[in-house]
């Protein structure tokens, strides 16, 4: 059908702890989708190195288009006519379009030419882009249409996309698949990465399962579901959450009239959030980011302290104690962002687990740090939520994105806390580990805890929650029971229409 | 008071001198810090190019060998910081200090039995013609020829940085390390290069001081211009054009302060001592909106 560009024939590379690529072997034709699926830490960011010549393979051998292809650097990939747009974007942020894109490539025409070239190729593959913008100035989807065009001045016959779509709004997403058709039409082939089934199976036509860095199957992922793939990814059988059978009990998490200013420039103010979570429930928190709920985390995590009244645990109010003296009264938060606020990025597993542990887990004994409890709980956390990682003296920076979630979310949750406030508890995770985090936040449920999950994954929190409220502008809609809720309804509730409970009881 | 012992001319003349030691280390760091690393130890690289280009001076009689030996010395000790920050990855703030410190003791035991002996003269050019032009011609065409070597790195550097791709792969270096690696840049090696140009600049800057400015030696001569020279580029937010500005007026006010010490103002000399410093301070504070090199002082490690 398509003759074959790149060969991947026996790849293998190991670092110290770890096999990242063990005897990987695929092809991709020319011209074709090629989708690259796996769990976190199954090899295929390495993989994708490899073939970029930023990882040398231990063993194995590459061939592009007939000939043997062993780049040492990426300069002699690119050379070679290999192109890669990075998960994390490789962007100087000073610096303006034009210079961005001329670091990116071996034989840069003079600035002026070169500014002319991006406003063509701009143009041809519809993605509108000003050569003389700051980059550090652009959103998102324009700061990887600069990647995509740094690539494509230079003609590749592959280009390589690691999770392209995951900070893309649906309308990008829908610029960056049109433009991927028009480079296919051309024969350039892609090798594209990324945890949305679903738009693989729109995008891709062949797929390569990695599971542990070995190749686990082959498939073609328009005749194929998701649920198939990801069953694949796993090598068992997708496990869907489940919530035990039980009653909710009395009401734990009281928070009463809640207001608050807008912490910083950017920010949200409270306004007037009043809702009762009770003993075994999950309250689900729904809306659209910017709407408070990084506040609402931090009045409820005590990093922002309010009137005392305000937040009340067991008839405790606890509005004004900081986040230590809450977490002894038996509240434990988990905040969104992973590097740098619910982890210490230089820090290894076992401080990150101390640091929020202490209190609970009783690691500080006379003001005295207790080393061996803390790596004791470390590795619990570790064992108990599948971390990858060679052990806990590791530094949270090295773990991989949905690694180190699994980790904060553990942490918080070994800890048995009598309210947990979660904040976007899946994001960046792929199929399974997603599962395992949401079953662990039901089972902890189960076992009693009051649970407050704020999510903007609307399909999450219908999952998981018993009761469903949305917060718009700072202000909290009256809950409603999950249970057969519509996604119309659900709307209706993030669009603001905060008297509709009333509405539906007058009707 | 006498301020018509005040010679505006010869005030404006000398500011440039004063102002060239300073001009030559911080446009070498400025080279460092926009490659994103902050080397503190300018102070030590320029008291030991003070120390060689004087020896060389003397053992060879030829100022310009000395001036080449005082770049080579700096450079030199500018390679001991590059082995311990980039090879061994060592923390740049305290290998900085500990370097302007070894360079304060080296240079003090290079320099014994150099103590009192003066240097040969290293004569000003008169630029014919333009130099005989009335009140322009004293205050800038009628000096020694490291003054326009001065400005003509200022200009070389703004060039270099604004035009060049090699000046556009320095400054990605300095912005972001891990995405220059990621496209394939050799990021140790190009800060290696970079710390190397700031050490020789900084041994020229000090060479300056102990050939030119004094000229003889003494311990420590150099006596704070390598912090001055750090600072300046900060408060110029890393632009070549600006740290001109800030060096010449740390210079212009440095000297009338000077002037008005022997006019015998009657103003605390503590007062006028501590004024170029604040006059400095307080220009490049109100002018200054730039941001620092995104890497700046931050360990690079490939693996991560």
């Amino acid at each position: 059908m398509t003759d074959t560009l790149l060969e991947l024939r026996g790849l293998t590379k190991a670092y110290p702890g770890v096999v990242a690529n063990s005897d990987v072997s695929f092809t991709i034709g020319k011209g074709e989708v090629h989708a690259l699926l796996g769990e976190n830490g199954a090899g295929k960011s390495t993989l994708v190195k490899t073939i970029y010549g930023l990882v040398k393979p231990d063993t194995g051998k590459m061939t592009l288009n007939g000939t043997a292809y062993e780049p040492s650097e990426p300069r002699a990939a690119r050379a070679a006519g290999v192109a890669m747009v990075f998960q994390h974007f490789s962007l100087f942020d000073a610096l303006d379009v034009a210079e961005n894109i001329a670091l990116g490539m071996e034989n840069p025409p003079a600035m002026a030419d070169l500014a002319a070239r991006i406003r063509e190729v701009s143009e041809q593959y519809g993605l509108p882009l000003d050569p003389d913008m700051v980059v550090g100035d652009l959103s998102a989807g324009e700061r990887q249409r600069v990647e995509i065009i740094r690539c494509l001045l230079q003609d590749p016959k592959l280009l390589i996309m690691d999770e392209p779509t995951s900070v893309l709004t649906p309308q990008e997403v829908e610029i960056l698949f049109k433009t991927l058709n028009i480079l296919r039409e051309e024969g350039t082939s892609i090798l594209y990465i990324s945890h949305k089934l679903e738009e693989i199976r729109t995008l891709c036509e062949h797929a390569t399962i990695l599971r542990h860095g070995k190749v686990v199957g082959n498939c073609d992922p328009r005749q194929t579901s998701a649920r198939e793939m990801a069953e694949m990814m796993v090598g068992a059988s997708l496990h869907v959450p489940e919530k035990a059978p039980h009653e909710a009990g009395e009401v734990v998490l009281s928070i009463r009239g809640l207001s608050a200013p807008a912490p910083h420039q950017f920010g949200t103010a409270l306004k007037n959030i009043t809702v009762d979570v009770r003993a075994g429930e999950v309250l689900g928190i729904g809306g659209v980011a910017g709407n408070g709920q990084d506040e609402l985390v931090a009045a409820l995590s005590g990093e922002m302290k309010t009137a005392a009244g305000m937040v009340v645990i067991d008839g405790r109010e606890i509005g004004r104690l900081g986040p230590n003296e809450r977490r002894a009264a038996g509240l434990c938060a988990a905040p969104e962002e992973r590097n740098g606020h619910a982890a210490a990025p230089d820090m290894s597993l076992t401080e990150n687990a101390l640091m929020t542990g202490a209190v609970r887990k009783k690691l500080v004994k006379n003001g005295l740090l207790d080393w061996p409890a803390a790596k004791v709980f470390a590795e619990e956390v570790i064992k108990a939520f599948d971390v990858r990682t060679p052990g806990a003296a590791n530094t949270a920076r090295s773990l991989s994105g949905g690694n180190l979630q699994k980790f904060v979310i553990g942490r918080e949750i070994m800890q048995k806390p009598r309210v947990l406030v979660i904040n976007q508890p899946t994001w960046g995770v792929d199929a399974s580990a997603a599962a395992s985090i949401r079953q662990a936040i039901l089972d902890l449920a189960v076992s009693g805890t009051a649970v407050v999950c704020i999510s903007q994954d609307l399909d999450e929190l219908r999952e998981i929650s018993d009761r469903f409220a949305a917060l718009n502008e700072g202000k909290l809609t009256p809950p409603r029971p999950a249970k057969g809720l519509t996604i119309d309804e659900i709307g209706l509730m993030l669009g603001g229409a905060h008297d509709m409970e009333v509405a539906h009881v007058d009707a | 008071m006498d301020f018509s012992s005040i010679n505006p001319i010869l005030l404006l003349a000398s500011l440039m001198v004063a102002a060239t030691p300073i001009i030559l280390a911080a446009a070498g760091e400025l080279i460092v810090e926009r490659a994103g690393v902050l080397n503190l130890g300018v102070e030590g690289m320029m008291i030991t190019g003070a120390i060689t280009g004087f020896i060389a001076t003397v053992t060879t009689g030829s100022p310009w060998i000395g001036f080449a030996a005082a770049a080579a010395g700096g450079a030199g000790l500018s390679l001991l910081f590059a082995f311990l920050t980039q090879i061994l990855l060592s923390n740049q703030v305290a290998t900085g200090l500990a370097l302007t410190l070894f360079g304060l003791g080296l240079s003090a035991l290079l320099g014994q039995g150099y103590n009192g002996i003066k240097a040969p003269e290293f004569g000003k050019i008169d630029i014919p013609v333009i130099s005989d032009i009335p009140v322009i011609g004293p205050i800038l065409f009628s000096h020694d020829p490291m003054v326009y070597v001065g400005i003509g790195l200022i200009a070389g550097i703004w060039y270099f940085l604004k035009y060049s791709r090699a000046g556009l792969v320095l400054r990605a270096v300095g912005e972001n390390h891990e995405a220059a690696h990621a496209l394939g840049y050799h990021v140790i090696r190009i800060r290696i290069l970079a710390i190397m140009f700031g050490g020789a600049c900084a041994g020229l800057g000090g060479a300056y001081i102990s050939l030119v400015r004094v000229p003889q030696w003494t311990d420590g001569m150099t006596a704070g211009a390598g912090w001055i020279a750090l600072a300046i580029v900060v408060f110029a937010s890393w632009r070549p054009w600006r740290l001109l500005i800030g060096a010449y007026l740390f210079g212009g006010v440095t000297v009338l302060q000077l002037n008005f010490q022997a006019a015998g103002i009657a103003i605390p000399v503590e007062y006028l001592a501590m004024s170029p410093y604040i006059a400095t301070i307080l220009v490049l504070v109100l002018m200054s909106a730039g941001r620092a090199p995104g890497s700046l002082g931050k360990i690079f490690h490939a693996s991560r």
